[in-house]
């Protein structure tokens, strides 16, 4: 039996499952339904100006490129297991396209935060 | 081949749909959905800062877009979904872990507890940077 | 209040005759049962009395051989431990367990479990042998209570019937399989984990595991082969990284 490469994308898949379990749904609150909506926080929390200083502080930029890196590894993971869940052959190939997909949003998103 | 393996001829059903057969199993599909929108979500706050690199009209439109209703309800949807991952999330955290000295259902209510205490935190932070 | 009064249950069954039947198909039997009669009790009463030719495992009827395992219902039990009086007035209906193939009626092939079973060393793998004149090897309640659990397998494959990963993928170890390998490995007489890595690590050990986690609400005997199978996906990633040779508390019987 071929010794599983499963642990590199099951340590990603798990601190994206930690991280989104934790803030996943007050980050959608906040950012998709209390802003929009002027609920608990007013509209102009996602100001342009705002948004600027957050990406140009160092702790913003991490924050930013932690959330969106793992919970991309974390949806790219289970997704690939629901296509084998659904009856889909998910051989290396499948594998790469999801993988490769969050690596690609990964790196995009740290190139963008090296502008500020 | 197989040392037990028998000759007998045999009758092997089909998987398909066994998802719909078991209440458990449609749970289980439901958690492993909100893949999908977390992994939206996340394209969404990737989108967020490409606008906010390539201008400040381009992020103007980002920022629309979310106050239309498509946007809304996408975001409940996701709210939810997420809500149900982050309940299972810590409801088979203690499977990962050895044997506890102590009732796995604390692990449960103290991850529960954290994602309440951590989303409480950001709120009020968010609420007092930006008054 | 037990009743002893006879009440006329229907019972429905699979029927497949591998030397007739392309397809298997239900045959639906009206079946007299008292209160204290269990769903095995009903099938036992079709063979003597309705359908001699109705083909089903069964031996201690107490819930310790793991022999009668069925679909009842849908959902994966010993059969000599579910009563008819908890479906009356609705009907049961009873299949093989599922996830294996067919040979006939209820009777499933199990040899692909016992392959599995067979690659994960479930036996004691100690460092050194040691000689029968060096006594028994005590152990505190504590080292006990590390696998006990695990050890109360009956290999009734109820585990296998409800997990979708080895219907998938019938390569899958599977659970109860798993569980024994996490059984000997916490033992405190065993030093095998490298004996067991290779399956432990591989696609088709660990790692074919979504966390379904419906094994261990079907284990009549309360073992938990989720928690087994998940602790170990730590453990494959431990070693994975070249971490988990410095933290094996007994070393290793390489």
């Amino acid at each position: 039996m071929k010794g599983s490469n499963e642990p590199v994308f099951w340590s990603l898949f798990g601190a994206g499952g930690v991280l989104s379990a934790l803030i996943g749904p007050v980050l959608i609150l906040i950012t998709g339904i209390a802003v929009p909506l002027g609920f608990l926080l007013p509209e102009d929390t996602l100001s342009h100006a705002n948004v600027l200083a957050f990406v140009q502080h160092p702790l913003g930029k991490l924050a930013l490129l932690t959330v969106i890196a793992l919970f991309l590894f974390h949806g790219c993971h289970r997704m690939l297991h629901s296509l084998h869940d659904l009856g889909f052959r998910t051989g290396t190939r499948a594998a790469f396209g999801f993988y490769g997909f969050a690596t690609l949003g990964t790196v995009m998103t740290a190139l963008l935060l090296l502008i500020w | 081949m197989s040392r037990f393996q028998s000759t007998a001829k045999t009758y092997i059903r089909p998987m398909s749909g066994w998802w719909l057969k078991n209440p458990y199993f449609i749970r289980y599909m439901i958690r492993e959905g909100s893949a999908v929108f977390l992994t939206l979500y996340a394209l969404v706050l990737l989108a967020g800062l490409a606008c906010l690199a390539w201008s400040p009209e381009a992020y103007a439109a980002w920022r629309g877009l979310l106050d239309t209703p498509l946007s809304l309800g996408f975001h409940v949807i996701a709210l939810l979904l997420v809500a149900y991952h982050s309940l299972t999330w810590f409801q088979v955290m203690p499977k990962t872990a050895p044997k506890l000295p102590f009732d796995p259902r604390l692990i449960v209510r103290g991850g529960l507890a954290a994602s309440a205490g951590l989303s409480l935190l950001i709120l009020v932070l968010l609420w007092w940077v930006t008054r | 209040m037990p009743d002893a009064t006879t009440r006329t249950i229907e019972i429905e069954c699979f029927r497949y005759d591998p030397e007739t039947d392309a397809k298997p198909r239900f045959q639906r039997y009206q079946v007299p049962f008292t209160d204290d009669m269990s769903v095995l009790q009903g099938l036992q009463y079709i063979k003597d009395h309705l359908d001699g030719s109705l083909t089903f495992r069964w031996s201690c009827r107490m819930a310790i051989c793991g022999s009668c395992g069925k679909m009842i219902n849908g959902v994966p039990q010993l059969s000599c431990h579910s009563f008819l009086r908890d479906y009356y007035p609705r009907r049961v209906r009873v299949e093989p367990l599922n996830h294996f193939p067919v040979i006939r009626d209820l009777v499933i092939d199990q040899s692909g479990f016992l392959d599995h079973l067979e690659t994960v060393k479930p036996y004691l793998i100690p460092k050194e042998e040691q000689p029968l004149a060096a006594g028994p090897q005590r152990q505190t309640p504590l080292q006990m209570d590390r696998y006990y659990q695990y050890s109360q397998c009956i290999n009734c494959l109820l585990c296998y019937s409800a997990c979708p990963q080895f219907g998938l993928n019938p390569d899958f170890t599977g659970p109860a399989a798993l569980a024994l390998l996490h059984r000997y490995n916490a033992d405190s007489r065993d030093q095998g984990w490298s004996a067991r890595r290779e399956v432990t690590n591989a696609e088709e050990g660990v790692w074919s595991c979504t966390l379904v986690g419906y094994c261990s609400e079907v284990c009549p005997k309360g073992v938990d082969p989720a928690h087994a199978i998940n602790q170990n996906k730590v453990n494959s990633t431990l070693d994975y990284f070249g971490i988990l040779k410095f933290l094996l508390p007994r070393g290793d019987a390489k």
